[in-house]
Formats: C-alpha cells, sequence, structure tokens
C-alpha cells in the first residue's frame, strides 16, 4: 500500500504546507540494512547505573561516538537501573533533555529499567514503574521518526540479554516499535555466532508464508541466516514458491488446522533440513462480521486457524521430537487483542488469546531453554489493510506516534531479534509492533 | 564411473492445474507456464541457487522466438544460471521423452540430477504469415536492387492476408487425430457406452483424487486456479450419453466432445536424481525410472492406427525385462480419447491383432480395469500436448509409493502415451 499521504509531506512543498497547518509530519523511518550503522550518529550515555561501561563498549563496537557535545545525536541511553528512590528520576531531566532536543531524524531513546516485579519496596517498585509511564509520554513528544522504548533488567545482572536489547531498540530493526518495554530474565542467552547472520544454522517454521507479513518474516529470517521453511495451504502456493525461492528455502503445502500439522512440519524439518529451532505461528485470517450476525462458519473458521492451530502445534513441537534447547515459539497477537475492533470480536478474542497463551507456554517450555513471545501488529500496510475503507485506513496511520503504518518488514524484524539466541532472556511476553498506535496503547 | 547403469529416482513433480483453452491462461506464453511450474519444483524441492545438470523440456505448439523455451524459463526461475536448459519435441510424447532423456543421462552418470518437463498452450498459439506472403518476405529481405524489391512486392496478393492458423491435423493425411481415431475405434468395434463410461470414470477419479489432497504435492496454482478446469466432478454416463458426435462417418460416429479430450494450457515438470543426489539433498525417492520404449507405426499406408505406436512399444519393453501385464500394480494409459485406452486394450486381448500386428505368439493379455489411470486422467485433467507426460510420471511415482507404504513389495507401474505422427512412448516405473 502507498501511503500517499507521507510521500506528499516529504516532498518540498508538502513539507512546507503540513508545517504551515500543523498536519502530521510522518518521516521515511530508517529501517535496517546489512552493514549499515547502528544510529545515525553519536548517541550519548546517561546515567550511572551498572550497565554504562557496557553500552558504551557496545556503540564503540559499532563505532559509534559517545561523546556528549554533539550537534545532533542519533541517540540517547538512559541506564536507570540503580534508580530506586524516585528522586532518582530527576537525574533523567537534569542530563537528558538537552540532548532529547538535539535528537535527529530517525533517533532513539531506550531506557535501561529493573523490572519492577523483581523488586520489594514501594518507593523502588513505584521508581521503576515510573519509567514505563515517562517512556510512553516521551515517545510521544519525539517528532521525526525517533522512538522511545524501555529495557527491564533482572536484578541479577544478564549483561549479553541487556546488551541485546539495547542494540535492537537503537538499531534500525525497531523502526516501528515505540513506546514499549521488554523484560529481561535472568536466563543467560545463547551467542550469536555471527553479527550478519544471528540466525546461521537454524532452521526456522514461518506459517501462512506465502503473502504479507508471512512472506517479509520469510525474508527477513533468511537474511539473518536462517533456513527458512514456508508453510501454507495448497491454494496459497504460487505466492509461497516465489517467496521460498528467494529465501532459498522449501515450501510446505498444508493447513495448519489439519490434525497432522505439527507431525508434518517436523518430519519435513528434520527429513530435509536435519533440525527444528524456530517455529513462527503466522498464520491467521479475519472473518468481520458484527457479533449479532456472526455465523457459526466465520466464529469457527478464526478460531480454528488463529487460535486452535497453535495450541494443537505447540503440543508436538514442545514435545519429545519438537525443538531443542533454544528453541524458539514465536507467535501473532494484533493490536486488535489488546484494543478490540468494531466487527472483530472473533479475531480480537483470538489474538488477545494468544497473548494469554504465550504466557502460560513459556512457563511450561522454560525448563528447555525453549522461549515463546508473541509479537502484536498496528497497521501494517498489507494487501488485508489495503482492503480497510479509505479513511479509516488513513486515521488508522496517524493515529500512532510515527503517523504513519507499519511495513511488513517492521514485524518480521522484531520476530527475526526474539528468534536470535541472544535473545534467550526474553520469554512469555508480547512485544507491540505498532508505532506508538494510540489504540489500546 | 562405475557401477553402471545407475538407478533413477523419480525425487516428485509439479505442474500447474490444466486450464481448457481460451480460459485462465489466455495470457500466458509457454515460457510463464513452464515457468511457474518450474517454480513450484524449486520451492518444493528447496532448489533455488542450485546448478541441475539439466533441465530438458519441450512444448508443441512453438512460437520460433522459443527456439531456447527451456533455457529462458530456467533463467527466469531461481535455479542457479548454470543450469542447461534444452528443448526437445515429440508431439504428446514431449514430456515423458524428456523424462526419458533426463533419466538416461542420470544412469549413465553425465548428471546427477535433472528436471524434465513440458508446456502447451492452445490459447497463446503461434500464428503464421500466409505461406504466399511469407515467400514475398523472404524474397524481398533476399532482394539487393531497388528493382528486384518491387518485383518482390509486386508478388504480393489479396489472399496473403490470412494467417495460417495452428492445426492438429496429420499433413500426411490431412485427417484431424479425431478422425484418426474414429477409424481405429471403428475398426475395434468400440461402442459409444464403453466410450463414456471411461470419460465418466475420469472425471470420478480425478475428482476423488483432489478430494483426499492427493494433488496438494504435485500441483502449485497458476493465475487464480486451483485445479484443473475441465474437470467435471459430477460427470456421468448418461450426461455423456446426450453430447452429440464430433469425429467420423454419422452413421457410426461414437466420438463427442466428452469422451475426447479438449484443447488445454498447462505444464509439468519432474524432479529426477541419482540415489547419491537424492540422499545429499535429504530427499526421499517417491519411485524409479525404469526404463522407456520409444514406437512408430505406419498410419500413413499402412492398416495401424495413428495413434497405436504404443501398443508396440509395450511388448518391446515387456520383453526387454521379462514381464507381463500381470505384473503391474497400476496402468497409465494417456486418453488422448476414451476410444484410445479402449483400443489398446482391445489389441493386446486379441490374439489375431498380437499375433499379425505385433508379431506375438498371442494375446499380450488384459488389465483389471481397476489398475487403470487411477486418478484421473486427460480426459478429465485436459491435455497441454507437452505437459501431459510429466502429469502422469509424477502422479504415477506417487500413487506407487503410496501403494508401497499401504501395502508393502515392490510396486510397479506401466506408462503409455500415444502421440501425433503415430508414434508412442511406454516406460516401468517402480516403487
Amino acid at each position: 500500500m502507498t501511503d500517499t499521504y507521507t510521500q506528499f509531506v516529504n516532498s518540498g512543498f508538502g513539507r512546507s504546507l503540513a508545517k504551515q497547518l500543523g498536519l502530521p509530519a510522518p518521516v521515511p523511518l530508517r529501517r535496517h540494512t546489512k552493514g549499515g550503522p547502528l544510529c545515525d550518529g553519536p548517541v550519548a550515555v546517561i546515567g550511572e547505573g551498572e550497565h554504562v561501561s557496557d553500552i558504551v563498549q557496545l556503540l564503540l563496537d559499532h563505532g559509534i561516538d559517545t561523546s556528549t557535545d554533539a550537534e545532533t545525536y542519533g541517540g540517547v541511553v538512559f541506564d536507570m537501573s540503580d534508580a530506586r528512590s524516585p528522586r532518582d528520576l530527576a537525574h533523567m531531566r537534569e542530563n537528558g533533555a538537552d540532548i532529547v532536543k538535539r535528537l535527529g531524524r530517525n533517533a532513539r531513546i531506550v531506557v535501561v529499567g529493573t523490572d519492577p516485579d523483581l523488586l520489594d519496596a514501594p518507593a523502588e517498585v513505584a521508581t521503576q514503574r515510573a519509567l514505563d509511564g515517562f517512556v510512553r509520554s516521551l515517545a510521544k513528544e519525539l517528532r521525526s521518526g525517533a522512538t522511545a522504548n524501555l529495557v527491564y533488567a533482572p536484578v541479577e545482572h544478564n549483561r549479553p540479554a541487556v546488551r541485546s536489547a539495547v542494540e535492537f531498540f537503537l538499531s534500525g530493526r525497531s523502526a516501528f516499535v515505540d513506546g514499549q518495554h521488554v523484560r529481561l530474565d535472568e536466563n543467560t542467552p545463547g551467542v550469536n555466532l555471527s553479527a550478519d547472520e544471528p540466525l546461521a544454522g537454524k532452521v526456522a517454521v514461518v506459517t501462512g508464508a506465502a503473502r504479507g507479513i508471512g512472506a517479509a518474516i520469510v525474508e527477513v529470517l533468511a537474511r539473518d541466516g536462517a533456513t527458512v521453511v514456508g508453510v501454507d495451504v495448497p491454494a496459497a502456493q504460487d505466492a509461497l514458491a516465489k517467496v521460498v525461492n528467494r529465501a532459498r528455502g522449501t515450501s510446505l503445502a498444508l493447513d495448519v488446522t489439519a490434525p497432522d500439522a505439527g507431525e508434518r512440519i517436523l518430519q519435513h524439518c528434520h527429513k530435509r533440513h536435519g533440525g527444528f529451532d524456530i517455529v513462527v505461528h503466522n498464520a491467521g485470517i479475519t472473518r468481520d462480521k458484527l457479533f449479532v450476525n456472526m455465523s457459526a462458519e466465520k466464529w469457527d473458521q478464526v478460531m480454528a486457524v488463529n487460535l486452535e492451530s497453535i495450541l494443537q502445534l505447540n503440543e508436538v513441537f514442545l514435545g519429545d521430537e519438537g525443538l531443542g534447547t533454544d528453541g524458539r515459539v514465536i507467535c501473532l497477537s494484533s493490536q486488535s487483542g489488546f484494543a478490540g475492533n468494531r466487527g472483530q470480536t472473533n479475531y480480537s478474542a483470538t489474538k488477545a488469546g494468544v497473548i494469554g497463551l504465550v504466557d502460560t507456554t513459556a512457563d511450561i517450555a522454560a525448563d528447555r531453554g525453549i522461549t515463546v513471545n508473541a509479537v502484536a501488529p498496528g497497521l501494517i500496510e498489507t494487501e488485508m489493510t489495503g482492503r480497510m475503507p479509505f479513511a479509516t485506513r488513513e486515521v488508522a496511520r496517524r493515529l500512532s506516534s510515527l503517523q504513519q503504518g507499519g511495513d511488513p518488514v517492521d514485524v518480521a524484524e522484531a520476530i527475526a531479534w526474539l528468534a536470535q539466541p541472544a535473545s534467550g532472556a526474553i520469554t512469555g511476553q508480547t512485544l507491540r509492533v505498532c508505532g506508538q498506535n494510540f489504540i489500546g496503547a | 564411473m562405475t557401477n553402471m547403469p545407475r538407478k533413477v529416482a523419480i525425487v516428485g513433480g509439479n505442474r500447474t492445474p490444466f486450464a481448457r483453452s481460451n480460459t485462465a491462461y489466455r495470457r500466458a506464453s509457454n515460457q510463464d507456464l513452464l515457468t511457474a511450474a518450474l517454480d513450484g519444483l524449486i520451492a518444493r524441492f528447496g532448489l533455488a541457487g542450485k546448478r541441475l545438470g539439466q533441465v530438458t523440456a519441450g512444448a508443441v505448439m512453438k512460437h520460433s522466438r522459443d527456439f531456447n523455451l527451456t533455457r529462458e524459463s530456467v533463467l527466469a526461475t531461481a535455479l542457479d544460471p548454470a543450469t542447461p536448459g534444452i528443448d526437445i519435441q515429440m508431439a504428446c510424447g514431449t514430456g515423458l521423452e524428456a523424462a526419458t532423456t533426463v533419466a538416461n543421462k542420470i544412469a549413465l552418470g553425465q548428471i546427477d540430477a535433472g528436471v524434465a518437463g513440458g508446456s502447451d498452450t492452445t490459447s497463446d498459439a503461434p500464428i503464421a504469415v500466409n505461406e504466399g506472403l511469407r515467400r514475398v518476405l523472404l524474397d524481398l529481405g533476399a532482394a539487393k536492387t531497388a528493382a528486384q524489391r518491387a518485383k518482390a512486392l509486386a508478388g504480393l496478393r489479396p489472399g496473403h492476408i490470412s494467417p495460417v492458423l495452428p492445426a492438429t491435423d496429420e499433413p500426411r493425411t490431412g485427417l484431424s487425430m479425431g478422425e484418426h481415431m474414429a477409424r481405429t475405434a471403428l475398426a475395434f468395434d468400440v461402442t459409444r457406452a464403453e466410450q463414456d463410461a471411461i470419460a465418466a470414470a475420469s472425471h470420478q477419479k480425478l475428482a476423488a483424487a483432489y478430494e483426499r489432497g492427493f494433488f496438494d504435492d504435485l500441483i502449485t496454482p497458476y493465475l487464480g486456479l486451483t485445479q484443473d478446469n475441465n474437470l467435471r466432478p459430477d460427470s456421468n454416463a448418461e450426461k455423456l450419453a446426450g453430447l452429440r458426435t464430433v469425429f467420423g462417418d454419422p452413421e457410426t460416429a461414437t466420438m463427442t466432445a466428452g469422451n475426447s479430450t479438449p484443447l488445454t494450457d498447462g505444464a509439468s515438470t519432474v524432479l529426477l536424481a541419482s540415489t547419491e543426489w537424492a540422499e545429499e539433498h535429504n530427499l526421499d525417492p517417491l519411485a524409479w525410472f525404469v526404463d522407456a520404449e520409444t514406437a512408430a507405426v505406419d498410419f500413413v499406408h499402412g492398416d495401424e492406427g495413428l495413434l497405436m505406436a504404443p501398443t508396440h512399444a509395450v511388448p518391446r519393453l515387456l520383453a526387454r525385462h521379462d514381464l507381463g501385464l500381470d505384473d503391474f500394480d497400476r496402468v497409465e494409459i494417456h486418453e488422448a480419447f476414451a476410444a484410445t485406452v479402449a483400443c489398446t486394450l482391445k489389441a493386446w486381448e486379441s490374439d489375431t491383432y498380437c499375433r499379425d500386428t505385433l508379431g506375438l505368439d498371442g494375446a499380450l493379455g488384459s488389465i483389471d480395469p481397476e489398475k487403470i489411470n487411477v486418478n484421473g486422467s486427460s480426459l478429465a485433467a485436459g491435455h497441454p500436448f507437452a505437459a501431459t507426460g510429466g502429469r502422469i510420471l509424477a502422479a504415477t511415482a506417487k500413487e506407487l509409493n503410496e501403494l508401497k507404504q499401504r501395502e508393502g513389495g515392490t510396486r510397479r507401474a506401466l506408462i503409455s502415451i500415444c502421440a501425433a505422427g503415430g508414434q508412442g512412448v511406454a516406460a516401468i516405473v517402480e516403487a
């Protein structure tokens, strides 16, 4: 879908007109390119927490300047993990406000805190919980594609996990993730064998892979080094063939609701690719109708594909022959799962169900080193959202901090990151990829 | 180069759904169709970026610009561009003959893996200029002086404007294939009812195969078509009996549009490989391509029917392997017409025919109808000439593989395909 408005306000005349009229001014987002810089410009590191030296080292490793006297900044990282009283929070304003003022286009703010659930004293919990409100508000104040996100670290230091999360939020991979937080647990994550191809040697399965977000997931996982098996229904095999051929993967024609789907996926992965490490439950359908007019068929189909199939497949994938250590299960939830959507009682029910599903499945899979997470896209420019009425889509686009719809690749990047060995300290969570959409936030 | 010849594995296949002429694929060229069939095969077997020994395919109705049809199609796919593409042509035998060529190269150790295929479209058919106009244009091209050019142009006649449309008529007899078939059907006393029963069964069996998902890993949809659009699942003998006859003397005619294959567009591919290559690529062969035999008959001067060459190929092939018709679990006889199947079976059952025409001691034998074309054939699926061989070979390999998994033992199939020009190809497949 072409976002004509965004194109217009990024033209010379459009830009000045939008400025005079005070119209939204979305900018083209900075997205990951192989070999590209982590951030556009210097990144200031503020705070006195335990992570400062690691974060500075991360930036140095990427060749990013960390001086604090630059004209414009590519980003700023606040390490507030040691803040234990509300008074400590003032540190961000005192030392960061001036730098935030000088952030360039597509800049990044990352705040590192301590997971309040792991603290006991009311003042400590309140202080760390406060960071969430702070980040959400700051994200709404930022302009020109800049984002702000929060990393909640465990009390026991988990240095590689913090490094991986900060890196993701600084990078172009998180272009459409804004105003969100992730919690890291104490498990030492695995090591990405290669920076360019963090998923090298992994075998990944993507359901619903023929088009839209699924196709982008295949592409990004393959770019990151994974061998990808694209799964879709027989009727979608022509589109799927093009997707997997570009990714040099294999296609598998099956309906995820078939009783033997899990077994067949396992068999294909083990026989053809000698392993099975990552599954992305992306297959999903919409059958919109007001609840009072909803047919049994529409209700049942959506339940079967969007929720029941995942439960059924996970039974197999988390069984003895399934995913091994460092396995990854990643589901697709949706903004509708948080906020609901008129006409989508069935769809929203399944997408909210997914949030619960990953939360609980994560516990079951934890002792085997398998993480289970979900990604919840907001408005993403696909064939599916292209069928939305013009005005509805236009409003939905601007009703987010980034004032535009996301690209399928944005969802894929978040998934590819969660799939990395280095993301092993993240589980049971649902990460929104919505440009901080105001709905359901 | 030891242990020759090597076994040849049929790894799998892929085809487009077949479309009746001037329907779903009206605007698709042979290259589009063959590329689509290859794309699905490449995706299913993870061949992107891989160099294959060769891709051999062909088309019967072919534009002159498609002289490198297969190579151009390969270049349009994700295969390693260093994969050679070879065009062959043997009318309706093209697909199976392509497979034979690839299989032989694998058996000889010249290549390790290859794709055999075929494509045809009667929608995007080549239309040639009138022969008279062609002559004028050639003379014009050869002219060196203004006077010579003027002389060449003076040869133009109003009648030259009418183009030459492709036809399925036999050049040496001027008769259409249907007319030829009608003569053979009459000679073998094939009734209308026999033919309609074969046609109805073809539709019913193809529909049942779709229904049980048999084609899920044999077909990739194309241009919005997910299954063969000639298929009439509700076809039955009563409905077919109502159709008017189209070939032969109206007095004795038995052949209708319902028991003859329609003009069809589509493409098919089959992946063949050595055992080692299949193992290296973690692929389980469906079946083995054992051997093949081509034959031709003198339908111009002799008494033999145009489409009877496979009846000659099969006994020669069986003799080479010391096999009888009883030794096969499945038999695929390409349904150019329902009458083709009926005549072929009657010929093999006839002492006289087998003795006098085939030079055998007596009848070759009969075949249990339950073993013939078990998943439907060309009458239901349609028949894009060069694509039929690949369709039959891949489906037969899968059918045998399923049979073997169900019932164990070595399972064997015989394939018989007739072709224009009085030719035919037969092959043995084993699982």
